[in-house]
């Protein structure tokens, strides 16, 4: 499992009318648009922009590239080397994180309304023109390598690295983002500029901004801030259908605690049966301690201090995956349980309280995701990203609301695979 | 780009996880109402209109350093078991009812405090009190939750620290740096104290410290001040305070007059590293301005991109991978400054310390750079503003407050305070607390033969 982008779409609802918020689509002089929540009340702004590809981009043989060019955005860009730039960035207060993700490249900002348009000429010049110096290529290699290393010896990295081998081919997504060293160490400037070019386009990229800023104000800063970059960028990979053999695989390493990750085949975000599919998860090991896998090797057992399970809608394959760490004398037992839990919901579904009590959950706790300029920004780009139309938020708890107790056993049997359910184990387990 | 690096997680937080870059630092004045209800609880509301939710939270002014000795980990085990039964809610109802009411809810607990909270729409806030305040006093515990809980804090130490030498390391470097005092006892605790917690432990934990008279109630979101009184009063307000709550006299620190050194070892290390700690003052009611200066001090030093630490280590040398200070200013008592190198590969641990050394005492002899320091002091104006779109954050930032010795109007100076302080004042603190070696805990992280092979390529 790689850093997943939980933009899950945004899942409505119905409360007091002033929580709903109000989307604006705009669009620029020059093409690009956005969608705008206007909040005026606190002297600044969030904006998110979402480039989709990310290190799925990488090209045969230079993995890694993606991930190293997006931490190089802010290491310099004109006149300004790394120094330069965070002081210039520090000296109007703004802030900008840089991610990488599997499917996506992610630009975080924070501007105040009285260094807007210094702070976003800023930005510009990092998205547009970074200077790839050689010397911060080497320096944040290095940081990169130092990161590689760590997770060589990290459990929890060790068993999403072998998950992903297993699950998914010759697929970009079968290894890590981050390259080995050997593929870091052979990246070179080329490369970095050759990223860029390709993952940083307009064909790609998704913008949510929200706060102190109008419409009319926006238009012309889109162009601003992103109309420097290339129209079309590299090809999107193919999609990947992932392979699971039901067994319990064993990854030998010294820890007291042994770390598992499990999964098999899921769902596309688009099939009509993704909110049954998305209850459902709710209940077997979603949120919260009354979750069934929760309650059954947490709770009644002790033999956990989490589990949970998740449905991962990466752009070009669908998991069902879930984690648990316990004890290497105690990890098959909760392995057990796990799996009898897994049966038991491809059997015979979810009852009428368990659906209802979800239902109430899901639906009661969407508005309180809209509670601030940065949460905001973060959802529109989701939506953007999801593909879902721009009224969503109003329709959406009606289709959670909408699901049956038949709907789920539908998909239990379906989506469930008890038999192809596959484990990786990190540790020194005991009797598996 | 700067890298999170995940051992340098050392907050000492069990439950929450911290966040980047600069802190919160205060809502602004008008945003924020205080009351004390008859019974001695405090209650601090925090209005933000903007969505029609709200944070509900209790914080007791009792944590990991509050414990009876031999009972390490009591406080956070207790927060644990609060999720079980009491005389009107069934063991895991109290989660269920917040979850039925589209709300999540935890707890965590830290050396100066445990907080219990729940997000949730305002509408629903007098249930969230009905059965906060319910679980204030009638917990009702069963042997089975005892021992099955039990085992959940266990493969919850074995998931935090077991399984992370850097975790292990630092629980060391803590008992180290601390001689008396208890927060050099691990908020989980120690393995071999918490295999035998028991009801009793619990239950006279809870007797002594959950009460009224030692909590503070903060409401932060859609609601007015004069409908939480309200709520208060009904839902807190009819439970008696504990008359024999005593002050929280900790054992407090002898003069450190040795330096301490230590060397960690365990094969599992990937990446190693030289990290050492001082003794340093915290922030005290009405005496915050030592604190501001090495709030200062350590952003300056250490805290980005622009600091002195990462502009010679990472960047005129490229001896460090990473290198920073950190700072804790809010605690009940004596808290640490810190400084962390990651040496760059082929440069031993004792080079990286030489290094760190020879760049610490530069920046207290060279001063602070001006322009540096207006650069900070605008960046700390501008949180300010992004502080306030998040709620939760600064529910968070006045329950650690005064959970921590402080008070409201001390966190409201805060701010002031910070931007006042001048570039000798943070020089002043800097050397008041670096140039006493022997207050200071020195840790190494290696792999077993590192040390060794690392000297002879010298």
């Amino acid at each position: 499992m790689r850093l997943i982008l939980v933009l899950v779409a945004a899942v409505s609802l119905a409360l007091p009318a002033r929580a709903e918020v109000q989307i604006q689509e705009v669009t620029s002089p020059g093409g690009i648009t956005a969608w705008l929540v206007e909040e005026p009340s606190i002297p600044f702004v969030a904006i998110e922009i979402l480039f989709k590809g990310g290190t799925s981009l990488d090209p045969e043989g230079k993995r890694g590239a993606v991930n190293l060019m997006t931490g190089l955005i802010e290491e310099g860009t004109g006149d300004l080397d790394a120094q330069g730039f965070a002081a210039a960035r520090d000296s109007l207060a703004a802030t900008f994180q840089f991610r990488a993700y599997d499917d996506a490249i992610l630009v975080t900002a924070k501007m105040l309304t009285e260094t807007r348009d210094a702070s976003v000429d800023l930005l510009r010049q990092a998205l547009v023109a970074p200077n790839f110096d050689q010397v911060a290529l080497d320096r944040v290699r290095q940081q990169v390598l130092s990161s590689i290393r760590s997770e060589a010896q990290d459990p929890n990295a060790i068993a999403s690295d072998r998950f992903d081998a297993m699950a998914y081919g010759q697929h970009p997504y079968a290894t890590n983002p981050d390259g080995t060293e050997a593929s870091v160490n052979a990246l070179t400037r080329d490369d970095m500029v050759a990223a860029h070019a390709g993952a940083l386009a307009l064909d790609r990229v998704s913008v949510g901004v929200s706060g102190d800023i109008s419409a009319a104000e926006l238009g012309p800063m889109l162009d601003a801030l992103l109309g420097g970059l290339p129209e079309t960028g590299l090809p999107m990979p193919d999609h990947i259908v992932p392979t699971f053999d039901g067994g319990t695989h064993i990854v030998p390493f010294d820890v007291p605690q042994s770390v598992a990750l499990f999964g098999h085949a899921g769902i596309e975000r688009e099939a009509p049966d993704f909110f049954a599919a998305y209850i459902l998860n709710e209940i077997l090991g979603g949120r919260g301690f009354e979750a069934r896998l929760m309650t059954e090797v947490r709770e009644k057992r002790g033999l956990t201090y989490g589990v949970s399970s998740f449905l991962v809608g990466k752009d070009y394959t669908s998991v069902y995956m879930g984690q648990v760490a316990s004890a290497n004398d105690r990890i098959a037992e909760a392995i057990e349980v796990i799996r009898t839990e897994w049966q038991r919901m491809a059997d015979a579904g979810v009852t009428d309280a368990e659906l209802l009590d979800a239902q109430t959950y899901l639906t009661g706790a969407y508005p309180l995701r809209f509670d601030g300029n940065a949460s905001i920004a973060g959802i529109l780009v989701g939506m953007q990203a999801d593909d879902l139309p721009i009224d969503y938020i109003n329709t959406r708890n009606d289709r959670v609301r909408a699901v049956t107790v038949d709907d789920i056993a539908r998909v239990a049997s379906r989506l469930l695979d008890p038999d192809m359910l596959t484990f990786v184990v990190v540790g020194q387990p005991q009797g598996l | 780009m700067r890298k999170q690096l995940a051992w340098l997680a050392v907050m000492a937080v069990i439950g929450l996880t911290g966040g980047a870059g600069l802190p919160a630092l205060a809502a602004s004045d008008d945003q924020v109402t205080t009351f004390q209800l008859e019974n001695g609880m405090d209650v601090v509301v925090i209005e933000d209109h903007r969505a029609p939710a709200v944070v509900h939270m209790v914080w007791y002014r009792a944590g990991a350093a509050d414990e009876p000795p031999g009972t390490s980990g009591i406080a956070h085990f207790l927060e644990h078991l609060l999720f079980k039964a009491t005389d009107t809610l069934a063991s895991g109802e109290f989660s269920q009812v917040v979850g039925a009411n589209g709300g999540s809810d935890n707890a965590f607990t830290s050396q100066d405090y445990t907080a219990y909270f729940q997000r949730i729409a305002a509408d629903r806030l007098g249930l969230m009190m009905e059965m906060e305040s319910d679980r204030m006093v009638n917990i009702r515990l069963t042997e089975d939750d005892i021992l099955t809980e039990r085992d959940v804090i266990i493969e919850e130490r074995n998931q935090r620290t077991e399984n992370e030498p850097g975790a292990l390391f630092s629980e060391q470097r803590m008992a180290a740096q601390y001689l008396n005092h208890p927060y050099g006892i691990p908020i989980i605790g120690w393995r071999h104290e918490m295999e035998l917690l028991d009801m009793d432990d619990a239950l006279g934990y809870y007797q002594q410290f959950y009460a009224p008279n030692n909590a503070i109630l903060i409401v932060a979101g859609d609601v007015d001040p004069a409908g939480v009184l309200q709520l208060a009063q009904t839902h807190y307000g009819p439970i008696p305070a504990n008359p024999d709550l005593k002050d929280r006299m900790r054992p407090s620190e002898p003069p450190q007059t040795s330096e301490r050194r230590l060397v960690f070892k365990d094969p599992r290390v990937a990446q190693p590293y030289v990290i050492r700690s001082y003794l340093a003052p915290e922030r005290d009611s009405g005496d915050q301005e030592t604190a501001a200066a090495l709030t200062l001090f350590a952003e300056l030093l250490g805290g980005g991109q622009t600091s002195h630490l990462t502009q010679s280590l990472q960047f005129e040398t490229q001896t460090a991978v990473y290198a920073a200070a950190f700072y804790q200013s809010t605690a009940l008592d004596d808290t640490t400054f810190g400084l962390v190198v990651v040496p760059s590969p082929d440069v031993s641990l004792q080079k990286a310390e030489d290094a760190l050394d020879a760049a610490v005492a530069d920046y207290l002899t060279q001063g602070v750079d001006e322009a540096a320091l207006e650069r900070l002091k605008f960046q700390l104006r501008a949180q300010d503003v992004y502080a306030r779109d998040n709620v939760s954050s600064l529910a968070n930032l006045y329950g650690r407050a005064l959970t921590s010795g402080l008070t409201v109007k001390d966190v409201q100076a805060w701010p002031d305070i910070l931007q006042s302080v001048t570039a000798e004042q943070i020089i002043a603190a800097g050397e008041m607390v670096l140039n006493d070696r022997r207050r200071s805990v020195t840790g190494w992280l290696t792999k077993p033969d590192d040390i060794q092979s690392q000297e002879d390529t010298e």
